[in-house]
């Protein structure tokens, strides 16, 4: 990486951080709304989903990233998911 | 004594030097882990008759003011790797101890936090709500001082790591700095999750 590339990329960290400070501001803010149980649970995971992507993929540079990276992350996924949905699945089967 | 090989240049299989990689799958592991603990937080949420709002019985402001601790914990974190590769070792010591005393901060806000809990005599056994509130934040915050462990050992040694081999110690600070994102990440799912909702 050039000097130049890594000039550029602080201009990218600094504007990342300021979104994540801006986005945490409205986190807050949304959360003295008082929204209905589920609009506040889909908002809130949906602004953290965005503050954890802008951090994954600058901070943790998983915007380039090699494939070998990629692939552990998908699998870690998958397992991830199968972590969270089985048991609910299983425990509340008969409320689906 | 043999030398670890590939702490500078790629591995030929994987593309990316062992240290990477290494700290990858560990921190695959570490999804998995705090992916239990979610799962039951979810589990124990929907399965429960009533649940309170944590904004209720939380404290806010602190949370807030540790999140963005935190977060400017993240940019000082990725600032000293990229001080390393522009060469600049003595704004790599700054960005890098500002982490460590950010990191800090995080934990005596969450101290004065726990107290006050105590004070009025919410204990993890108190009741479910306050079970996973202390297990989630805890395990985080263990992590967290985990973190200001090694990165002090890694501030200790910088000087004469970066005189012996300047490449091998940024690929360090670099994994040291995946870890410590990752953590402000788990934060950032914890905040909402716990605090507002």
């Amino acid at each position: 990486m050039t000097q130049d590339e890594i000039k550029k990329h602080v201009r990218i960290y600094i504007a990342v951080f300021a979104a994540l400070a801006a986005l945490t501001v409205v986190t807050v803010a949304i959360s003295y709304l008082h929204l209905p149980l589920p609009y506040a649970i889909a908002v809130a995971l949906l602004v953290a989903t965005i503050k954890g992507s802008l951090v994954a993929s600058y901070f943790m540079h998983l915007i380039s990233e090699r494939a070998v990276i990629y692939g552990v992350l998908a699998f870690t996924l998958i397992f991830f998911a199968a972590l969270l949905f089985i048991p609910m699945y299983t425990t509340f089967e008969g409320s689906f | 004594m043999m030398e670890i090989p590939y702490t500078v240049k790629p591995h030929p299989v994987t593309g990316v030097y062992n240290g990477k990689f290494g700290i990858w799958l560990f921190l695959a592991s570490e999804v998995m882990l705090f992916g239990a603990l979610f799962s039951a937080y979810v589990l124990l949420r929907v399965g429960a008759d009533t649940w309170p709002r944590g904004s209720a019985l939380l404290n806010v402001p602190l949370a807030t003011l540790n999140t963005m601790l935190l977060i400017t914990s993240s940019v000082t974190m990725v600032m000293s790797w990229a001080s390393l590769k522009v060469n600049n070792f003595g704004k790599y010591r700054f960005y890098f101890a500002s982490t460590i005393f950010l990191g800090l901060a995080f934990l005596v806000v969450k101290s004065f936090e726990y107290g006050a809990k105590f004070e009025h005599n919410h204990f993890p056994s108190t009741d479910t709500f306050y079970a996973i509130y202390f297990t989630l934040t805890g395990l985080h915050g263990l992590h967290v001082l985990g973190g200001i462990l090694v990165n002090t050992y890694l501030l200790s040694t910088a000087k004469s790591m970066w005189n012996r081999d300047p490449e091998h110690m940024t690929n360090r600070i670099e994994c040291a700095g995946l870890y410590w994102h990752f953590v402000d990440l788990v934060w950032i799912f914890l905040f909402p999750v716990l605090y507002l909702l």
